[in-house]
């Protein structure tokens, strides 16, 4: 006949696991951290003058950012709420624009034969005194416009938003829209003397 | 036939407390997973700048983090109230980025030293100045994948 086992007293483990839930209460935090990712381009040799390089000024989009904060777009004074569209406009060029930039056709897996622009450049400036709030504010809107775009290609070629398609398909649309943001070599704007 | 019970007291039984480590513990499951570690103890004081199109930082131990902003209240009569960079727990210079980062990248594993990230946690006051410095200082240690933290907002 099995005896019967005493039965360990459990009313101490109510105190340990709430000594443990305190400890994780203090020791963690609820934020979960988000932000825009970037890669920056590769150091320049140190005996190598920043030297500029050869772009066609029709690929060129250039943002400038001064030190109140104003943006020069394109050589034209601008609100940050029509960034993008002009940003999106550019990118695209639908109209094969001779002022926008060069369009090459291409085939792609999964695509097709897509006509884009591949050697376009968008070139944030700002100044020492630029306050960091507009420089994020225009780095999003940039983001935001090559997001949308490639949103616009995926439900266009599968019907899907980008985030749905699977990875050879992304990897297309991106070949299409690539991010391509430069952040040129620090120099000083005018606005700051 | 009615039994009479001499030795019981009359009243109600003790509650039976024997499932509350289990309700503890599933608060502490939950807990466990919803939080994150703390990073470190704030020397400066930072309040994001909010942007729309944000992507989440993932694989905490490849991260590591920069702080940009005004000393807090305590720091204010030693270090004064100018922008300042804190590395860890210490307010550091520029010029000490460099060496950082270097530092940090030898300490990870050798397969993650290449996807290294480093996020710049800086107020949204900030000058440019000092960010494009850190960035140069960040180009010169070839930690080349950076993110900007900034916090959620619906539109304009």
């Amino acid at each position: 006949m099995a005896r019967k086992l005493n039965e360990i007293n459990a009313s101490s483990m109510a105190d340990i696991s709430f000594l443990l839930l305190i400890f994780f209460l203090v020791t963690t935090s609820m934020n979960v951290s988000t932000g825009l990712t970037r890669r920056l381009p590769p150091p320049l040799p140190p005996d190598q003058k920043p030297q500029d390089i050869d772009i066609k000024k029709r690929n060129i989009f250039v943002v400038k950012i001064n030190s109140l904060n104003q943006l020069l777009v394109q050589g034209e004074e601008m609100n940050i709420r029509d960034l993008k569209e002009k940003a999106k406009e550019f990118v695209k060029n639908e109209a094969n624009d001779m002022h926008l930039p060069e369009k090459f056709t291409k085939e792609f897996e999964t695509l097709g034969v897509v006509e884009y622009t591949r050697d376009h450049v968008i070139s944030v400036q700002n100044d020492v005194d630029t306050q960091y709030q507009a420089y994020i504010d225009v780095q999003n809107e940039l983001v935001a416009a090559y997001n949308e775009l490639r949103n616009e290609l995926s439900q266009l070629k599968f019907g899907k938003k980008f985030d749905e398609l699977n990875e050879l398909q992304q990897k297309d649309v991106q070949a299409v829209y690539p991010q391509k943001i430069s952040e040129a070599e620090p120099k000083n704007y005018g606005g700051s003397n | 036939m009615a039994v009479i019970r001499k030795g019981e007291k009359r009243g109600t039984p003790a509650l039976s407390t024997s499932s509350l480590p289990d309700i503890i513990f599933m608060l502490l499951f939950f807990f466990m997973a919803v939080t994150t570690m703390k990073e470190v103890t704030y020397k400066v004081r930072v309040s994001p700048p909010s942007a729309t199109e944000l992507q989440k930082l993932e694989n905490k131990s490849l991260v590591r983090y920069i702080y940009v902003g005004e000393p807090t209240r305590e720091f204010r009569e030693q270090f004064g109230s100018a922008t300042r960079i804190q590395l860890n727990d210490q307010f550091a210079d520029v010029t000490e980025i460099e060496n950082f980062i270097t530092m940090e990248r030898t300490a990870m594993k050798e397969e993650d030293q290449n996807v290294m990230t480093v996020s710049i946690k800086a107020d949204k006051d900030t000058k440019m100045g000092i960010i494009t410095d850190i960035k140069q200082a960040l180009r010169r240690a070839y930690a080349l994948k950076i993110n900007y933290q900034a916090s959620a907002r619906q539109s304009f």
